[in-house]
């Protein structure tokens, strides 16, 4: 029961309480640059939640197996980025293969997700936090789905937006930076909850 | 002429920040202090120029396919550097900018930069490029970084220059108050380009 408790406090955690987007500041630019319409925020944040755990998984083995045994800790950044960069490709070659319907849908998203700093950020955070093999895949599945979430939430809004009448020089990136504040004043609501 | 305007191009007319929009997510995560501020945009400072350089010496050795993963890893060992150079020396800044300097390596303004300009140019211009973007970069985050201490905390620079009577905006240094500053000063950027 302790564990099942444990996996719904990382959970609420890693979704509400510490978004990766709204609360940690990660992943700012797909989440402005990929909120225009719907389909595409879903399937880029199908694509994140995808990559945040396969990084989370390979990450942690290399950091445990590979770079603390030989001591070179030290080259955890270039490691995780090549890491991330070549899992990156192998999930598109890998979609590309198998699911070409999927693939055409993600196409343009898969490489950007290189550059999105949830992943790298994501990455990181588990070995700071010492999180063990399975906390660690879990970390990136629900930060994963917390960006996901807010992605989704802002495509809806963005579409509302664009008939809404704005001062012309708010429009676009201004006001899309104020509907963040205001999503995550309201998330902050939620660092009020207590376990 | 022309160096003098490689150099200054950086700071107002091609601010990273406020004309491209890139590396938004340490300049809402940081900017918190100005001291903060200071500490992100010098070391980004100095991987742009460093990473400019290299990338300008070696840009014939380089074959294009591969290009992006060779920029990448230049960019990773000098944001190596800067991280144990900073722990080393800064631990206070270090600590609190924690996760966002090793997230320097998918700061998008310095690919943007080794893709864009020191792939392009020789190893001068680069460096005159490198340092004019980065200290605009650094203007960019103490103006927010500024306004949201004064606000938030009624200081600058640690010091207090507000009279005691004044109550402190708590929002301004947290989460919303990043968002909301910056499209703020997004949507002024760009009535004064209308102007």
């Amino acid at each position: 029961m302790e564990f099942v408790g444990k996996i719904l406090f990382m959970a609420v955690m890693a979704i509400f309480v510490q978004n990766f987007v709204l609360m940690r500041f990660l992943g700012l630019c797909p989440y402005i640059g990929v909120s225009k319409k719907l389909d595409s925020a879903i399937g880029m944040g199908m694509a994140v939640i995808f990559v945040m755990t396969m990084a989370s998984t390979f990450t942690w083995l290399i950091h445990t197996y590979l770079l603390v045994p030989l001591h070179i800790e030290f080259l955890q950044t270039i490691a995780f980025i090549l890491t991330i960069a070549s899992l990156v490709q192998l999930v598109e070659m890998v979609i590309q293969k198998t699911a070409p319907a999927l693939y055409k849908s993600l196409g343009v998203f898969l490489p950007l997700i290189t550059t999105n700093c949830a992943v790298l950020g994501v990455a990181i955070l588990n070995i700071q936090s010492e999180y063990n093999f399975i906390f660690a895949i879990l970390n990136g599945l629900f930060a994963g789905i917390g960006f996901t979430l807010v992605l989704i939430l802002m495509a809806g809004i963005r579409e509302r937006l664009e008939r809404a009448e704005l001062p012309v020089s708010m429009k676009g990136m201004p006001i899309s930076m104020i509907v963040a504040g205001s999503m995550a004043l309201a998330f902050l609501g939620f660092s009020g909850l207590k376990f | 002429m022309t160096l003098l305007k490689e150099f200054t191009k950086g700071f107002i007319k091609e601010n990273p920040v406020f004309v491209m929009a890139l590396g938004l997510c340490p300049t809402l995560a940081v900017t918190s202090s100005v001291v903060n501020a200071i500490g992100m945009g010098l070391a980004a400072t100095f991987v742009l120029v460093f990473s400019n350089i290299f990338i300008s010496l070696i840009k014939n050795l380089i074959p294009s396919k591969i290009r992006i993963p060779a920029y990448i890893v230049v960019i990773a060992s000098f944001v190596t550097i800067v991280d144990m150079v900073m722990h080393a020396y800064l631990p206070d800044i270090h600590k609190s900018l924690g996760l966002f300097i090793p997230l320097i390596v998918v700061n998008c303004i310095i690919l943007g930069r080794a893709e864009a300009f020191a792939s392009k140019n020789n190893v001068l211009r680069s460096i005159l490029d490198g340092l004019g973007m980065g200290l605009g970069f650094t203007l960019a985050l103490v103006v927010i970084g500024g306004i949201r201490e004064v606000l938030g905390a009624g200081q600058f620079l640690g010091i207090n220059i507000l009279p005691d009577s004044y109550q402190p905006m708590l929002i301004a240094i947290l989460a919303p108050g990043a968002f909301i500053v910056m499209g703020l000063l997004m949507g002024l950027m760009n009535l004064k380009k209308k102007k």
